[in-house]
């Protein structure tokens, strides 16, 4: 009979744990330094106008949001699909989740225009918008993963594991769904207005959501001095590789289907081939580095190194698409006239400028270290992180 | 050591800061809309319930428009209800609560509007 | 006369008479303590034919709505632009006015996360900017890029158009004049191009003019019902 699972939470004692910590307190502080200046001279101070209202604080957010609902996916694998190889890893999987998605969560709503009217977003809601639905989904899945967590953590409650597992899975299959509808349901922009993207943003999940995982599993292990299995990061490797060939398929179906249809030719031709930055960022960004370059490390390379290499670059592939998708699908002209060339003060017709700015990416970037910082306290209050993975 | 840090915040609580009442002028009018007493309890509720109706129906009874408000109780000095002997500003300063109407709406008075629907 | 027949010239005699009384009904203006009413419908009738290479329905719309740049085209809000159009084939070349189109089935309405973003029962496009956010998703879903985002703090506004920064706006057909009985800014200042009135009351000039003469609506493809319409263009 296999012995039982230990959990330990980390020492957190050496100068680099808060080494790490006083780092990710910088980027915190110096969102919510951004935060503020946003909201006291409004959004002039960013890169975003009225042509590209959500700029880099918004691929930041979705990235981490729709990577929560993916971090998830390990111990669903385990929970729900009963992969005993993946049952110690839950924890931290949960852990990950949850942090995740405060990160992306802070980011946004420090974006809103009004933040201090979040009270206002919480007492009322229009339920035909995707929005209303997501803020009942986004917190309901803090309650659903702190359950879930719960009956891992309770030995009493071990039995219902399964169960939790299964409802959070669903949860984040419907909340992916609606992150993705966001866009999907833009019925008047051509980049968007299609039913493949919440499917889309499913599959991105479990390839973000893995990405990030191997990376803090493997860094938490590595710093804590925990041994970490070859068979359990082989078998990981090859679902990151997996769901990173599901994403350039529904990328590619999407693109195919795209080409097929006229009145998508001008935006599949911005894109593709002279859309500048995005269409750099689609191919070098998205395809190569997002896609292509980790199926190799993981498929062909499969040492440890290039798996943390591929997840690196699927991480980095995802910023590249989410960028492509939320910015570049904005600076497409809208096509309110088909047939004719549009020009006015109101920048009608043209490609729209933007740049990411300061306060923007250091908004972001307070995110990411919502995050982590989240993850490292986690880590070190709770027994999170088996002796041994 | 902790019956001297209680000490010394009951010592710094017995001087409270801006302890006067808030100074504000009522320059015109006889009455406002409402008795004063129901004023000063109701006026956010009066004025929640207000917008609603004139925003998402369009009823604009003069009688308690927000115009008709600021032209009555802005200051004659400055012609605004917030600033310097502002009356919304002074009662809000001393209470503590930010306004958030004015974000939107002007505080200035301004000549022959109050009147106009 | 037998009972039946007695019933049936009643319900002819209301059939004739309802539509005067809603006639009546409809030509007067509503008073302040009024609802705005279902029974109207307003809307705005641009011949692109006449429009010409001016700007004084921007200048006016702008003046009148307290909307003032601070020499930053990106993000200054526009209520209302000029547009030209120039068609790719023929090379024949326009300009006309856009703004909010004031649909029926507005994307923006669906997409608000708080409700802010509404329809008035007689039509008008708002936002209540006391609930919103500044989300700016309806910007995102407006087909027309007819709504603006305020940017920077905003001082001097115009009584009856109150705007803030971190709330969307866009324009309001002059709600706040039209509610007293007259027309929208843009449509005072051109009456060459621009008719505004009450797309419901058959005796209007905008009916009137959409019933004799085609007209089209943007994005027509969408299924929107637009309040405004557009001729010749």
């Amino acid at each position: 009979m296999a012995s039982a699972v230990q959990y330990r939470e980390i020492e957190g004692r050496s100068g680099g744990f808060y080494l790490l910590l006083i780092v990710l307190g910088t980027f915190i502080a110096a969102g919510l330094g951004a935060a503020w200046a946003m909201e006291h001279q409004g959004h002039v101070i960013t890169g975003m106008t009225n042509r590209i209202v959500w700029g880099t604080p918004h691929v930041f957010a979705v990235f981490l949001i729709v990577a929560a609902s993916g971090a998830l996916n390990v111990a669903s694998v385990a929970s729900v699909f009963g992969r005993e190889l993946y049952k110690p890893l839950a924890r931290l999987s949960g852990l990950l989740a949850v942090a995740l998605l405060a990160g992306g969560l802070a980011v946004l709503v420090l974006d809103l225009g009004r933040p201090d009217r979040l009270i206002v977003a919480m007492t009322h809601y229009n339920f035909k918008s995707i929005f209303a639905w997501n803020i009942f989904l986004y917190t309901g899945f803090f309650a659903v993963v702190a359950l879930y967590l719960w009956t891992m953590f309770e030995r009493r409650m071990n039995g219902y594991t399964a169960r939790a597992g299964v409802l959070a899975f669903l949860w984040r299959l419907v909340l992916t769904t609606g992150t993705g509808s966001i866009f999907g349901f833009l019925v008047a922009r051509e980049p968007y207005d299609s039913a493949l993207l919440a499917p889309l943003f499913i599959v991105m999940s479990f390839a973000f959501g893995t990405a990030a995982f191997v990376l803090v599993l493997m860094a938490a292990c590595r710093w804590s001095g925990r041994p970490l299995g070859d068979e359990l990061l082989a078998r990981l490797g090859n679902l990151l590789g997996i769901f990173v060939a599901a994403v350039l398929y529904f990328v590619a179906v999407h693109r195919l289907t795209n080409l097929y249809v006229a009145r998508q030719l001008e935006f599949e031709r911005f894109l593709l081939v002279d859309g500048g930055l995005y269409t750099a960022l689609f191919w070098i960004g998205q395809v190569l580095v997002g896609g292509i370059v980790p199926l190799v490390l993981v498929f062909a390379v499969r040492s440890r190194a290039a798996l943390a290499a591929a997840a690196g670059c699927v991480i980095a592939g995802g910023f590249a698409q989410l960028y492509v998708i939320i910015i570049g699908g904005q600076a497409f002209p809208q096509q309110i006239f088909p047939g004719k060339d549009v020009s006015s003060s109101f920048f009608d017709g043209v490609v729209a400028s933007y740049a990411p700015s300061l306060p923007e990416v250091a908004l972001g970037m307070g995110g990411v270290g919502l995050a982590l910082a989240l993850t490292v306290v986690g880590l070190k209050v709770l027994p999170f992180l088996p002796t041994k993975a | 050591m902790t019956r001297v840090a209680a000490g010394i915040l009951i010592v710094l609580l017995a001087f409270p800061g801006q302890a006067e009442a808030p100074k504000f002028k009522i320059e015109r009018g006889e009455a406002c809309v409402a008795p004063v007493a129901e004023m000063r309890r109701d006026h956010m509720k009066m004025l929640f319930h207000q917008r609603d109706r004139t925003m998402r129906e369009g009823i604009r009874a003069t009688r308690f428009s927000l115009k008709g408000c600021v032209d009555c109780h802005a200051s004659t000095k400055t012609g605004s209800v917030l600033g310097e002997e502002g009356f919304c500003s002074s009662c809000h300063a001393y209470a503590s609560v930010k306004i958030d109407c004015f974000e939107c709406h002007t505080p200035l008075r301004q000549a022959g509007v109050a009147s106009r629907p | 006369m037998n009972p039946e027949r007695r019933h049936l010239l009643g319900l002819a005699a209301a059939a004739v008479l309802a539509p005067g009384l809603r006639l009546v009904e409809l030509a007067q203006a509503r008073s302040p303590e009024e609802a705005a009413s279902a029974l109207r419908r307003w809307g705005l009738l641009i011949d692109v034919e006449k429009c010409s290479d001016c700007d004084a329905c921007v200048t006016a719309c702008h003046e009148e709505n307290g909307v003032t740049g601070h020499g930053r085209p990106a993000t200054d809000a526009q209520w209302i632009r000029k547009a030209s159009l120039r068609d790719r084939a023929t090379g024949h070349v326009q300009t006309m006015p856009l703004m909010c189109q004031h649909c029926e089935h507005p994307p923006c309405v669906d997409v608000c996360p708080t409700g802010a973003s509404f329809k008035r029962a007689d039509g008008i496009v708002l936002v209540d900017k006391h609930t919103c956010i500044g989300c700016r998703y309806c910007v995102m879903a407006c087909p027309f890029g007819a709504r603006s985002f305020i940017h920077e703090p905003v001082t001097g506004q115009k009584p009856d158009v109150p705007r803030g920064k971190g709330t969307v706006e866009s324009c309001t057909l002059c709600v706040h004049r039209v509610d007293r009985g007259q027309i929208p800014a843009c449509a005072e200042a051109c009456s060459q191009a621009m008719v505004f009135g009450d797309l419901n009351d058959s005796s209007s000039e905008i009916h009137r003019r959409l019933k004799s003469e085609p007209s089209t609506q943007l994005r027509a493809d969408l299924a929107l019902n637009t309040g405004v319409r557009y001729q010749h263009l």
